[in-house]
């Protein structure tokens, strides 16, 4: 996503990397860099904490149930796709 | 429970209307203009998944084949998306947050040492939906398949028809914007 022409990359170009970092698509010199920088950035440790918290949170989205007549109506039209 | 629905088993349609039906909603609902449209192209689906699942072979997750169905029949019901708005946000963090190096002007507030409450999944549901409701489709529709549905950035992919590049830009900008209105509320509770 940023080239990183500098040795050390900056808090503000961190953050843009985080989600390559994430997917593993870094190459190993951006991500070995990406890495130096977490480990003297206390800031930006927290802030890829947030996003892995964002991403969890995202996944624990409770799935609403279905109403007993969005299921029954469903269940009708199922029999009569069956019997066509 | 491939072979319940090959035989026609009414209780596995039902089981898997209760395991999808929401899911595939919001996902509908960011190709097209209205819930009802969105209704009727999970119904589709479900037609199209009973119709079809004979001709399913397993090359790829049933989930994945499903949601491929709906974002088939949801872009034919009415498509909504348009090329990337200029209002999306470009920065994975607002650049006032960061002095002249580019370093954070204030810390980073750490998440995880707060009391357990403050992270409890339930509490947070109903922010994250509205938040997502908030993103732009393109962005939410990646950010549903990745984060909310556990799908691989490959089977996001296949269901979106989209480059990996593409997903994976799209995916950072989601996030980006769904932790920043986390950190919005964050403080407030």
């Amino acid at each position: 996503m940023l080239s990183l022409r500098h040795k050390d990359i900056v808090c503000q170009q961190a953050v843009e990397l985080v989600t390559d970092y994430l997917e593993g698509a870094l190459s190993r010199r951006d991500r070995r860099r990406f890495e130096a920088h977490l480990r003297a950035c206390p800031n930006c440790t927290a802030y890829v904490e947030q996003i892995r918290i964002t991403i969890l949170l995202a996944g624990a989205i409770d799935a609403e149930d279905l109403t007993p007549k969005a299921r029954e109506e469903l269940r009708d039209l199922y029999r009569g796709w069956r019997r066509e | 429970m491939l072979a319940l629905l090959r035989d026609g088993d009414e209780e596995a349609f039902v089981s898997l209307v209760s395991r999808y039906q929401q899911p595939m909603l919001r996902l509908a609902r960011s190709f097209v203009p209205s819930q009802a449209v969105a209704e009727e192209a999970v119904q589709d689906t479900w037609l199209g998944m009973v119709r079809g699942i004979e001709r399913f072979e397993g090359r790829s997750s049933f989930k994945t084949w499903l949601f491929r169905i709906l974002v088939n029949r949801a872009r034919s019901a009415g498509t909504r998306e348009h090329p990337a708005a200029p209002t999306e946000p470009l920065h994975a963090v607002d650049p006032a947050r960061f002095n002249d190096q580019g370093q954070w002007a204030d810390p980073v507030d750490r998440w995880i040492e707060e009391s357990e409450q403050r992270l409890d999944a339930a509490a947070w549901s109903p922010v994250l939906k509205a938040a997502l409701e908030d993103l732009p489709p393109r962005q939410r529709q990646v950010v549903l398949l990745r984060d909310v549905e556990g799908l691989s950035n490959e089977e996001a992919c296949a269901v979106l028809g989209i480059s990996v590049g593409n997903q994976r830009v799209l995916l950072h900008r989601g996030r980006s914007q769904l932790r920043e209105i986390l950190e919005s509320k964050m403080g407030k509770r």
